[in-house]
């Protein structure tokens, strides 16, 4: 096959490079250019799409004895990842921009433009499993090593997406066993430290970051029963869940630490409450997508046994889902209703829930709405 | 196929031999003894075969590591010294289509030293606007520019400048004129005094020499603060011991080139002509970016081609070409790699859009028919397969899950 590297200059994606090199396919590597303006040295574990580690990538591919490029979709990512996030941070929700770049840029951008020049897939780091069946059709499993799963954030890719999708590390039994073969293969990347963070907002200050992009204005905290007990600088920079940095004025009753229970970007208001109120048990999710062919009860619309997980190193916690079809904008489109056999805590809307059965992702879908079946709304 | 010469060209058979026969020898050109004084003739040797190939006078070559820190030299040590003289002189007059060592200095200046920058703008081939230039001059007060900077001919799209109108309107002012020669010398006629410049950057890797070592010309009479300060070699004006090995090497390859100019400025410019026709004919909605060598032959330098693909981005098309054994460029290096919408063919009033659908090839010494043919045979599937990639840097047609039903 013919198979573009994503190279990010970090260790991972330079020994999946490596393996489909060994694997025998035709391999050139292409580094994603997504600054304008790229810092010139990589500072910390912050960031990834410095000069230094596009030459990280370089090196690695003239080690691997492979073509390297730089390609540029500094516009692309501004417009589907950055304006994004900020867009859906000023409606109060709480996006993933690493799932939108591996929704919109990787397996979107970067593979149309892969497939159009003659490739056959998109090669990454991830550590997630494609299997494919008799008829070609993909399935996407989480990675042997639990800990560096995933899975969930590659759950937003389509049937279409994975069918163009590499993933060669998804058997590594650990990022330990992915260092110590990157130094054998002598790969200078071995030691690098993981990427953490959002690589847009290189300082990891977010408040800071998007108190400049958005217009904040200052509003009302309130607690549970709808009384003002404090005072915000603009609600959009608070996520649900969040305890630090509310500076309340006046002491819960009960003198135990408050979170955010919601965001009413509409009132510019912030509600917190008690850790318990926190707790929801269902969600309702938008924008759904299935990863490779949807199971049977997404198209008969019954409730299906699953495992339910919110964020990118969460715990899956056993639930039931079903998918009912909603009008949005004269479209009839699937929406995804999910009840959860555990609470969970701090789930904000916009955050993504990914369905699994066993290590299989079934799909996907945004979090529109998150409640509490017990609890009754909040004033 | 290698149609990039215009980054750099291979080193030539006489070039190879001067700088294999020096480098074995040992001598540093500025100490006393024997050795020594081999190195310094090969050097003087040398510096009177680059002014005779320039026309310039043996004392007016001052030896650099290259065109850009050519560039430096005079961009920087010409605004200091005529801004010294005259703290009024704060203005540069410099072309919107510079190399980058030049345009790059010319920011850093007016970032950091107080300069004025005023960036002449070009026609749609390309070519300087005089009358901008005598505006300048005339409306805005010659007397506040420090110096007129002028490339000699474009490095992306071959446009030949009208250094000598340029000239004839600084002189009267008394304003120094720099040209960054670094594509011209070699490749067209170039005569340093006939010029009337001030100073003139030339390099050795552009003409069949090596890379590392390059020329500042610069008239006796130019006063010119020094960037790099030292033991004081080459009249005090570039401190550092000197590459001779790296001169002489640089002088038999201008000797050669400009022995053989006119011959071989026809030959390549007959591959060129044919590369062209061949374009025109494979994608005839590829636009020829610069002058028209049929409407005129001596507007530009004779190896460039340079053409502007609708609906393809340029790093697509130099991908499938790179992959077919075809070596060429969007128009200028970057040493990240991010390919930018080209300033020069912005400057030329092109749109970002078309700007990103360029590609240069460059033919040089070692071009040959077979170089052609091989490029017009892997063209239009490449050109076909760039247009269909099309702006998927733009637009993505993949459904996903947000986009999709």
């Amino acid at each position: 096959m013919r198979v573009l590297a994503a190279m990010s200059g970090g260790v991972d994606s330079a020994v999946a490079a490596a393996r489909a090199v060994e694997a025998g396919h035709d391999v050139v590597g292409v580094h994603l250019a997504l600054s304008r303006m790229p810092g010139t040295l990589r500072t910390g574990s912050r960031g990834c799409c410095t000069v230094e580690d596009s030459n990280d990538a370089w090196r690695a591919c003239d080690l691997l004895g492979i073509p390297y490029y730089v390609w540029d979709f500094s516009e692309r990512f501004k417009e589907d990842v950055v304006q994004d996030f900020i867009d859906e941070y000023a409606a109060g929700r709480t996006p993933n921009p690493c799932m939108r770049c591996n929704e919109r840029i990787k397996f979107a951008a970067l593979l149309e433009k892969a497939i159009a020049l003659g490739f056959d897939a998109v090669c990454t780091g991830h550590y997630a499993k494609v299997i494919t069946d008799a008829d070609g059709n993909p399935e996407l499993h989480r990675a042997a090593d639990w800990a560096k799963d995933q899975s969930y954030v590659l759950g937003v890719l389509t049937h279409e997406q994975l069918k163009h999708s590499m993933f060669p590390l998804a058997d590594t039994p650990s990022k330990a066993e992915v260092r110590a073969e990157a130094e054998r293969r002598g790969l200078s990347v071995a030691k690098k430290p993981d990427s953490h963070d959002i690589c847009f907002i290189s300082d990891g200050d977010t408040a800071g970051w998007l108190a400049e992009k958005i217009q904040m204005t200052p509003g009302d905290i309130v607690d549970e029963t709808g009384t003002k007990v404090g005072g915000h600088d603009g609600a959009n920079q608070f996520t649900v869940g969040q305890r630090r940095g509310l500076k309340l004025g006046t002491p819960a009753a009960d003198g135990k630490p408050r979170f955010v229970l919601e965001i009413r970007p509409k009132e510019n208001k912030v509600v917190v409450g008690p850790h318990a109120l926190l707790a929801i048990d269902e969600l309702k999710g938008i924008k759904v997508s299935w990863a490779g062919l949807p199971i049977a009860e997404v198209a008969t619309g019954e409730e299906f046994d699953c495992h339910a997980q919110v964020r990118a190193h969460g715990d899956p916690v056993p639930a039931r889902a079903r998918v009912t079809m909603v009008m949005d904008d004269g479209v009839s489109r699937q929406a995804l209703t999910v009840t959860l056999g555990e609470p969970l805590r701090g789930v904000a809307p916009g955050q993504t829930v990914v369905l699994y059965q066993g290590t299989r992702v079934l799909g996907q879908a945004t979090i529109d709405s998150a409640r509490s079946l017990a609890r009754p709304e909040l004033p | 196929m290698y149609l990039d010469h215009a980054a750099t060209t291979p080193i030539s058979a006489p070039a190879l031999a001067a700088l294999t026969k020096v480098i074995s020898r040992s001598g540093n050109p500025s100490s006393l003894h024997g050795a020594g004084r081999r190195a310094r003739a090969t050097v003087e040797q040398s510096r009177e075969t680059i002014a005779a190939a320039a026309g310039a006078h043996p004392t007016e070559v001052i030896f650099t590591s290259g065109g850009t820190e050519a560039d430096n030299l005079a961009v920087k040590g010409l605004f200091w010294s005529r801004r010294d003289a005259d703290p009024r002189r704060t203005r540069i007059l410099v072309s919107a289509v510079e190399h980058a060592a030049v345009q790059d200095t010319v920011e850093w200046l007016a970032k950091s030293e107080g300069a004025q920058a005023v960036w002449l703008p070009v026609d749609e081939a390309g070519t300087l606007d005089l009358e901008a230039l005598k505006k300048e001059l005339d409306d805005g007060g010659a007397d506040s520019v420090a110096l007129v900077t002028c490339m000699w001919a474009n490095n992306e799209v071959g446009t030949i400048q009208p250094i000598a109108d340029v000239v004839a309107l600084a002189a009267p002012h008394g304003i120094p004129v720099h040209s960054d020669a670094v594509q011209a010398f070699g490749s067209v006629p170039v005569n340093f005094k006939e010029s009337g410049l001030a100073a003139m950057s030339i390099s050795g890797h552009k003409i069949g020499g090596p890379v590392g070592v390059g020329a500042l010309l610069l008239g006796r009479a130019v006063a010119l603060t020094p960037v790099q300060h030292g033991g004081g070699q080459e009249r005090s004006v570039r401190s550092g011991t000197l590459d001779t090995a790296g001169i002489a090497a640089f002088a038999a390859a201008a000797r050669d080139v400009t022995e053989n100019l006119a011959a071989e400025g026809a030959r390549i410019a007959g591959l060129r002509d044919a590369l062209i026709a061949a374009v025109r004919q494979l994608v005839p909605e590829a636009v020829l970016r610069g002058t028209d060598p049929a409407l005129d032959p001596a507007g530009r330098l004779p190896g460039n081609a340079h053409f502007t693909f609708p609906g393809c981005e340029g790093d697509s098309l130099l991908f499938l070409l790179d992959m077919a054994g075809i070596e060429s460029s969007t128009g200028s290096a970057c040493t990240a790699g991010v390919p930018r919408p080209s300033h020069v063919l912005l400057a030329m009033g092109l749109d970002e859009d078309t700007a990103r659908g360029a590609q240069r090839f460059s033919l040089g010494h070692t071009s040959t028919p077979a170089d052609v043919d091989a490029f017009v045979a892997a063209l239009p599937q490449a050109h076909a397969r760039a247009k269909t990639a099309g702006m998927a840097g733009h637009q993505s047609s993949i459904q996903t899950a947000s986009t999709g039903g």
